[in-house]
């Protein structure tokens, strides 16, 4: 029994029965509810798709793979890690990609190993910044998201930034 | 901007691709992106349902006000448009939780639920409220204690201690979203949005 598999019973347990407290018509409540949620998940079906046309594409170009493979030759005398560097790229634009990517390093470079540790916490404390920006304002009709875009990026690069020195301090 | 974020990733990705001759991959990926999109809104569908289905029981017996309620003295500081203890606070603060301990799955509908919830306080229906950028911020710095996908794929990869990137993880985590929410002050500032 771990904290996450209490976590989530508990929650369902405690909205039941308060509701039953309350008494509230728990299956008419949850049906009104649920009939929102597929309107919702409809409605997000168009930006889901043209954000995964861009992301796939993009991605399948192999295109910052390569270009961060020729500036691997280039910065080898370096220290700095750039093969966590792809990851950083697409952790902002891409959930599951980024995954895909980072199981890569972990089977490469040992996870316990220095490599393997920092693109775990880049991966770890960051989320796909696009995709819910497009999601969450697409739900709803909002066009103008580019204040919330630069700020999101902008602190994306601060993370990165911030795991580089963590990891440093804490594991070099 | 989206919209330059995209034509940007497709034009890039299809010139890259005619360079390296790399155009089958390209080609699959424009035919099958409809099935992969109808994958995700499928997986979605069900848990959009389930979510919003419990947080409707919890809106009509109060639940959600109640949490509200003890949130909004903590949440108040970074979310000042909101009138106090609205129920949406609740749905804000109940999407924070469930991203902090890995339930990514089940913070999506709620957030998208607090999006409109906020989107019915704002005034100006095209340009997000300054609340609504905030917690916008929030979910995108990904403020999450236990990174539960980055663990099962550290476990399987052969790690002797998965977890022993948690520390380090909530250090960055936590300096990341205080980043972000100060990052979104200083644009608004400079916006004349305060």
């Amino acid at each position: 029994m771990n904290i996450a598999s209490i976590f989530l019973p508990t929650i369902v347990l405690i909205i039941i029965i308060y509701a039953l407290y309350k008494k509230v018509d728990i299956l008419k409540a949850f049906i009104k509810g649920a009939k929102e949620g597929y309107q919702t998940a409809l409605s997000l079906f168009p930006t889901i798709l043209i954000m995964m046309l861009a992301v796939n594409i993009f991605t399948k170009s192999n295109i910052l793979t390569d270009l961060f493979n020729n500036i691997k030759t280039i910065f080898n005398i370096s220290k700095f890690p750039i093969e966590v560097m792809p990851l950083a790229f697409l952790k902002p634009i891409s959930g599951s990609t980024s995954l895909v990517l980072l199981n890569d390093i972990l089977n490469t470079y040992h996870p316990d190993s220095y490599i393997g540790i920092l693109s775990s916490i880049i991966a770890g404390s960051t989320d796909t910044t696009i995709y819910i920006i497009a999601t969450y304002y697409g739900s709803i009709g909002i066009k103008k998201t580019s204040s919330s875009l630069k700020v999101g990026l902008l602190t994306d690069l601060f993370t990165v930034i911030i795991a580089l020195i963590i990891t440093y301090l804490l594991f070099q | 901007m989206v919209n330059y974020i995209f034509v940007f990733l497709i034009s890039i990705g299809i010139f890259y691709g005619f360079i390296t001759g790399n155009t089958i991959a390209i080609n699959n990926e424009i035919l099958n992106v409809g099935e992969y999109s109808l994958n995700i809104i499928l997986k979605l569908f069900p848990i959009m349902c389930l979510w919003l289905g419990l947080m409707n029981i919890a809106s009509q017996s109060g639940l959600l006000d109640i949490i509200a309620k003890k949130f909004s003295k903590i949440l108040k500081y970074i979310f000042k448009e909101i009138p106090e203890n609205h129920e949406v606070m609740g749905l804000i603060s109940l999407n924070i939780v469930m991203n902090m301990v890995g339930l990514g799955n089940a913070a999506t509908p709620i957030g998208l639920k607090a999006i409109k919830s906020l989107n019915e306080l704002n005034k100006n229906k095209d340009t997000p409220s300054k609340s609504m950028q905030t917690f916008l911020i929030l979910n995108t710095t990904g403020l999450t204690i236990v990174p539960t996908s980055i663990l099962a794929l550290r476990m399987s990869s052969g790690s002797t201690n998965p977890s022993i990137i948690l520390p380090a993880c909530i250090i960055t985590t936590i300096l990341s979203t205080v980043t972000g929410l100060i990052i979104n002050y200083l644009f608004n500032k400079k916006r004349g949005n305060l």
